[in-house]
């Protein structure tokens, strides 16, 4: 059970594939245009469950509630190595070949 | 009532929502048949030049730093001729509160909404845009929506766009994401209905006006450095704003002649409203799927008439690629010690080449960076990439295919730019223009002339072509 006032995510379909009247390509006309908000749970909840929050603006949304204290989870990536070669390169041009020490 | 005629009656209504969410009635500059009143458009926004800078001061925009690329600079000389490669200079404009040159379009508009009264502000934007507005709505205690094109249809999200999202709510700004399509369009106007805010758009007089500033400011910072002013102003051009603005700036600050080069990312074959292009792209703007709608049709934006006009101040347009702007973001990072975002670095990956057909004593500026940080970094982007299938490998930057392969130049003697020729480009928006039309007047052609910056003779060979009479 997610309390009521938590801060939450929720999931709405907005336009439903046949209901997407805009000039598509065929890719995205198979699929729904889709929306996800963040807001306040204005009542207990589970997730998966169809909610109603209030957000940041105070406007009242209904959708799918998909996560409870939704996290940022976006980072550097993983290591690319040819990042390092760049460094060479560039450097080998400007300087030379030798190493700086 | 179904879901389609709801959506329907709001599009219906888009003109009347326009009107009530910037504040200005556009068909006050109609003129002819399909031309309008630009400058009187700007000029009725009511704001000098003198009141913009005095605003954004007070409101952590503007007064970037203006830093040679001395180490650039010399590798550049390195592949040029002897006597050749301009000196290069970057307005590092990541410096801005929000971290882009954005903070100056986002400056006027909040300014704007706040002393007509309005209570929020709401810009549909997945780039930089989201995050300049959001911090400025703060600084005014406007509250703030965001709207986002930010995945795709499998919920995976570009790492840049969730980087802007954070940002936004960092600022406190309310941010709703959507799935990919051109239908962003109809929750932006529900929600300019529902809200009753004021349109932040990138594209009103206040949005160019703002960056303004920015082309005022490099000249007098050249003027202050190198004793003249530049020769030559690289602008990363998506939407036109950018180059528009920053194009009028110099045209106030100097009556020397500057060289306006608008530069983009190359993504030839990709469709922008593909759901399935969507992640295959490592650039979410700065790049040819907004720089040539745009450029040929402004007035396909949010506002009837587009502030932003690049053809009128263009001079040269150029593409680089994805590997190119990469390359040249690190060594921006390793060579000068100064580390930002890719995308804002697609004029610095131009610059490079440029500068090395100009002479010795001539002046590059690159006119903007953007800031850094999680997902918003070259190694986020590329790590991306390749998870989405695209193989990364360096070899000839010129080979890239967008969407499958990125490539990393093996030299800097590899780096280049292809131009655009701006012919065609003036054709099409000439075709653009008189679409609704089979004959014009002289004050079409005038305009026609204005807007392409070209001559009488070339508008008439056009609208030959085109059959389009002219009214004597």
């Amino acid at each position: 059970m997610i309390k009521k006032g938590t801060w939450v995510q929720i999931h709405k379909i907005v336009l439903k594939p046949e209901d997407r009247t805009a000039t598509l390509p065929e890719d995205t006309k198979k699929v729904p245009l889709e929306m996800w908000v963040k807001g306040f749970l204005l009542a207990d909840a589970d997730l998966l469950d169809s909610v109603t929050i209030k957000t940041l603006t105070g406007r009242v949304e209904t959708g799918t509630l998909i996560k409870e204290n939704p996290t940022y989870l976006h980072n550097y990536g993983d290591f690319v190595p040819e990042i390092l070669e760049i460094d060479k390169i560039v450097k080998n041009e400007l300087y030379g070949g030798e190493d700086h020490e | 009532m179904s879901r389609i005629s709801a959506y329907e009656e709001l599009i219906n209504r888009k003109n009347e929502i326009m009107m009530k969410s910037v504040g200005i009635d556009y068909s006050r500059y109609e003129m002819g048949l399909i031309a309008f009143d630009y400058e009187k458009m700007l000029s009725d926004s009511g704001y000098s030049l003198d009141e913009i800078e005095l605003i954004q001061s007070q409101s952590g925009v503007g007064g970037t730093p203006l830093k040679e690329l001395k180490n650039i600079t010399a590798l550049s000389r390195k592949n040029s001729g002897p006597g050749y490669g301009a000196r290069i200079f970057i307005k590092d404009e990541a410096l801005n509160d929000s971290g882009s040159f954005k903070a100056r379009r986002a400056s006027i508009s909040c300014y704007h909404a706040k002393k007509l009264g309005y209570k929020g502000v709401i810009a549909a934007t997945s780039g930089n845009y989201g995050a300049a507005v959001a911090s400025q709505a703060a600084k005014y205690g406007l509250k703030c929506i965001i709207v986002q094109e930010c995945f795709d249809s499998k919920g995976v999200g570009q790492p840049e766009i969730i980087e802007k999202a954070r940002a936004c709510e960092a600022y406190g700004a309310e941010v709703i994401q959507l799935s990919v399509g051109p239908e962003l369009f109809y929750t932006f106007l529900k929600l300019l209905d529902e809200t009753g805010y004021f349109n932040a758009s990138l594209y009103t007089p206040y949005s160019v006006l703002g960056i303004e500033t920015l082309g005022k400011e490099l000249v007098a910072d050249s003027l202050k450095i190198t004793g003249k002013a530049p020769d030559m102003v690289v602008i990363t051009n998506a939407g036109g704003g950018n180059l528009t603005g920053t194009a009028r700036g110099i045209l106030h600050k100097t009556s020397n002649k500057v060289q306006i080069v608008g530069a983009s990312v190359n993504l030839k074959g990709l469709h922008m409203a593909s759901d399935h292009d969507f992640n295959r792209k490592s650039f979410t703007t700065g790049h040819t799927g907004f720089g040539i709608p745009f450029i040929t049709n402004p007035d396909r934006s949010d506002v009837p008439r587009s502030a932003a006009r690049p053809l009128r101040y263009i001079d040269r347009y150029v593409t680089v690629n994805q590997g190119q702007v990469f390359f040249t973001t690190e060594m921006l990072a390793c060579l000068e010690g100064i580390e930002r975002g890719p995308a804002g670095n697609t004029s610095l990956a131009a610059a490079f080449s440029l500068a090395q057909t100009l002479k010795e004593d001539k002046i590059v500026i690159v006119q903007e960076t953007e800031y850094t940080g999680a997902g918003k970094h070259h190694q986020a982007q590329l790590d991306f990439a390749r998870k989405n299938g695209i193989d990364i490998h360096f070899g000839d930057p010129r080979t890239e295919i967008p969407g499958q392969t990125i490539v990393l130049p093996r030299s800097t003697k590899d780096l280049f730019v292809e131009d655009i020729p701006l012919d065609p480009i003036r054709e099409s928006f000439i075709k653009n223009a008189v679409k609704q039309t089979t004959r014009i007047t002289t004050v079409d052609l005038n305009y026609l002339v204005a807007e392409t910056n070209s001559s009488t003779e070339f508008v008439k060979s056009i609208l030959r072509k085109l059959n389009i009479e002219l009214e004597a």
